[in-house]
């Protein structure tokens, strides 16, 4: 066991599985020879050389479309785009192709390759650093999408990512990143990609949360502490696919049905998830299945951040609204 | 004609005043009056000490995220020197000098750097964009502008500024593709500082010069010393007369080199020698001017202590208003999504009143 955080988790992960498989290869703006903005490839190319770990031209279209061709060759390319904000010129590539390729080629060519990035708010950084777009992803077919909300989950996360039949877009809450350190097994692992984590078994109301708003979350439960409220706490992990088993069961237990998710509300994934809820457990419900979500607003610069933010007080307060509905 | 003159497929590269100070080619030296190089340095030497004073605030944490100019002053500036007030700038993020001569003021600058958007807010009077953020993305907006102006056949020009990595996106190309084929009156500056973040000029391109990209579009580059004031305004002002008279745009690269961090959040020694660093001062654009001035004799050594004295005082005063500012409220957050609040956005701020209430 080692303790580590996100980035130390993220950098086993990478470790491992260059060392086992030769085909694992790792680029990005910054990431080879800096080992990244947010240090998360560090020391690999050290380690493995330019030929596995190397800085690309500033150019996201270039680095996920060249990714497309080392996995139609078999290559298993691990690409960073340095932040979320700034995959847009990449997105003509992962839509028409990425998510495609199985499908066009009726099977010939899948692409086995992971496109990673930071996302999401709380960092007070500048613009585009701080949206969270996991929807527009999760959106496409072919396309799966992943958050990890623990050192433990990351590393297993990103194995399994790597090891992964399809293209994974693996996204990263950079705001806790460094946040905390976790036990985290020596030897690598991998957590199923597509199986939600029941964070804490309660009986009166699933909460759903993934990224840092899992955190979030469990400091909402803690100011619950003196109440009766018994909450059932979900970190979905994967976005695309949903785990929908452990989604619908928990509600017919609970009831209630709160989702928590940074990114904007409309069309944004609690709308999904909702949906599941309402078409699969419908009988079951005693309040309106309820998203707490970002505004429909660019996320404002850091001065007026705090009032897009989704804080423990506003999630308790939809907490105790859905109880005594 | 300069970009005939000096080829980037010959690798020559237009240089008028030496790191001395000196004017090596008289023949090239623009016709501008003593005292307006004078005005010039000054605008140089406010937007170092404001670039110093940011990154000090922001060690003391009273300043967020800041991509200093430090180094790069001429490149800008000398670009927009060449420009009238009717024409219009399209900043990347680092071109401080050029944004205070085009007329933004310090203080709302400031203001965008500390996070609120009130800082992207110019005078109406200022033709300016606000800063780009994603990276060579501006330079579409700026072939747009000068395909509008020849739309509404005006005489005015667009300066457009990217970096060395800017010219490796998609957006780059297209921009001087089109440009070219509609003959759009833009110049197109890139600030090549031999940096994009940690990754080298060299990595970046294997092109020889980054001028010479403009040959493949057809439109005429040159290479110039960005840390030369004067060979940065006869290049400019070349480039704007062709644009003016309708024979479309340019590609300027001003070699430069960024002295200071990426940004605050940028740790330069891990990917560059205190040697390089050095070697670079030799060839500041500020002491280069400076000295020019001073073998002229329209500076004197305490004039230009004075001027650093008055700068820091004036800059500290304009930062105290910027940390005294308001934050933007939450009616403020909402208010510019749209031209006015859609149903589910005016839903979704009377729940966030509710939240400030501490409502439950
Ligand atoms: C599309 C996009 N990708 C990545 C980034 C992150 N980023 C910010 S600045 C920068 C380097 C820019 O280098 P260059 O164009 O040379 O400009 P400089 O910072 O040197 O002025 C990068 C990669 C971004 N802002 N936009
Ligand atoms: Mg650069």
């Amino acid at each position: 066991m080692a303790l580590l955080n996100n980035i130390g988790a993220l950098t086993q992960a990478f470790d491992q599985e260059m060392e086992l498989d030769p085909r694992v290869v790792l680029y990005g703006e910054d990431a080879g020879f800096e080992g990244g903005v947010f240090r998360a490839t560090k020391g690999l190319q050290e380690k493995y050389g330019k030929k596995r770990c190397f800085d690309t031209p500033l150019a996201e279209a270039g680095i996920v479309g060249s990714a497309i061709g080392m996995a139609i060759y078999g290559l298993k390319p691990v690409v960073e785009i340095q932040f979320s904000g700034f995959v847009l010129p990449a997105f003509n590539e992962i839509v028409a192709h990425a998510a495609r390729y199985r499908n066009r080629t009726r099977g010939k060519y899948p692409l086995s390759m992971v496109i990673r990035m930071p996302y999401g708010g709380g960092i007070r950084a500048l613009e585009h650093h701080s949206e969270s777009i996991e929807a527009l992803f999760a959106h496409i077919p072919g396309l799966k999408v992943v958050i990890p909300s623990t050192p433990y989950d990351t590393k297993g996360l990103m194995i399994a990512a790597i090891r992964d039949p399809d293209p994974v877009i693996f996204m990263e809450p950079k705001r806790i990143y460094r946040a905390f350190k976790q036990e985290v097994p020596e030897e690598s692992y991998t957590v199923e990609i597509g199986k939600a984590r029941i964070v804490q078994p309660g009986s009166d109301l699933t909460l759903v949360a993934w990224g840092a708003m899992v955190r979030e979350a469990q400091k909402a439960i803690d100011l619950l502490a003196d109440t009766e409220i018994s909450v059932e706490l979900i970190d979905l992990r994967t976005i695309s696919p949903i785990d929908r088993d452990t989604l619908i069961q928990s509600v017919k237990k609970t009831g209630r049905f709160l989702v928590v998710h940074e990114a904007v509300s409309s069309f944004g994934p609690g709308a999904e998830l909702i949906s599941l809820i309402t078409e699969e457990a419908f009988l079951s419900l005693e309040a309106p299945p309820t998203r707490l979500a970002g505004y429909d607003i660019p996320v404002p610069l850091p001065k007026g951040e705090h009032h897009f933010m989704i804080t423990p007080k506003k999630i308790v307060s939809e907490i105790k609204r859905l109880i005594a509905y | 004609m300069l970009s005939k003159t000096y080829d980037p497929l010959k690798k020559k590269r237009l240089e008028i005043l030496s790191p001395e100070g000196k004017v090596t080619k008289p023949n090239l030296m623009p016709k501008i009056e003593l005292e307006t190089i004078r005005k010039w340095y000054e605008t140089m030497v406010f937007a170092r000490v404001a670039d110093q004073k940011a990154l000090q605030y922001q060690r003391q944490g009273r300043m967020l995220t800041y991509a200093p100019s430090i180094g790069q002053e001429a490149a800008s500036l000398g670009a927009v020197v060449a420009t009238e007030e009717r024409d219009w700038l399209v900043p990347a993020f680092r071109e401080l000098a050029a944004w205070l001569h085009k007329g933004a003021p310090l203080e709302k600058l400031f203001l965008y750097w500390y996070g609120n958007e009130a800082g992207s807010l110019l005078p109406a009077s200022v033709r300016m964009l606000p800063i780009s953020v994603p990276i060579a993305s501006q330079f579409t907006h700026a072939v747009g502008l000068g395909m509008a102006i020849r739309y509404e056949e005006k005489d005015e020009v667009v300066l457009a500024f990217c970096g060395d990595g800017g010219t490796s996106q998609g957006e780059f190309h297209e921009a001087l593709n089109f440009a070219g084929v509609f003959q759009a009156p833009v110049i197109f500056v890139i600030q090549n500082n031999q940096f994009a973040i940690s990754v080298s000029r060299r990595d970046q391109t294997r092109s020889e010069t980054l001028a010479q990209k403009a040959v493949a579009y057809g439109i005429p580059g040159i290479q110039v010393d960005g840390n030369d004031l004067f060979a940065m305004v006869a290049a400019t002002q070349e480039a704007v007369a062709r644009a003016r008279a309708g024979e479309g745009p340019t590609l300027i690269e001003a070699v430069t080199y960024r002295l200071g961090p990426h940004t605050t959040s940028d740790d330069p020694s891990i990917y560059r020698s205190d040697e390089e660093v050095e070697a670079w001062k030799e060839k500041d654009p500020i002491l280069r001017l400076k000295r020019y001035l001073l073998s002229k004799k329209a500076l004197s050594e305490e004039e230009d202590q004075q001027l650093y004295k008055d700068f820091e005082e004036e800059i500290n005063v304009i930062f105290s208003q910027v940390e005294s500012s308001e934050s933007p409220d939450l009616e403020e957050v909402f208010s510019y999504t749209y031209d006015s609040l859609t149903p589910t956005l005016k839903k979704q701020l009377e729940t966030a009143k509710q939240f400030l209430g501490g409502g439950e």
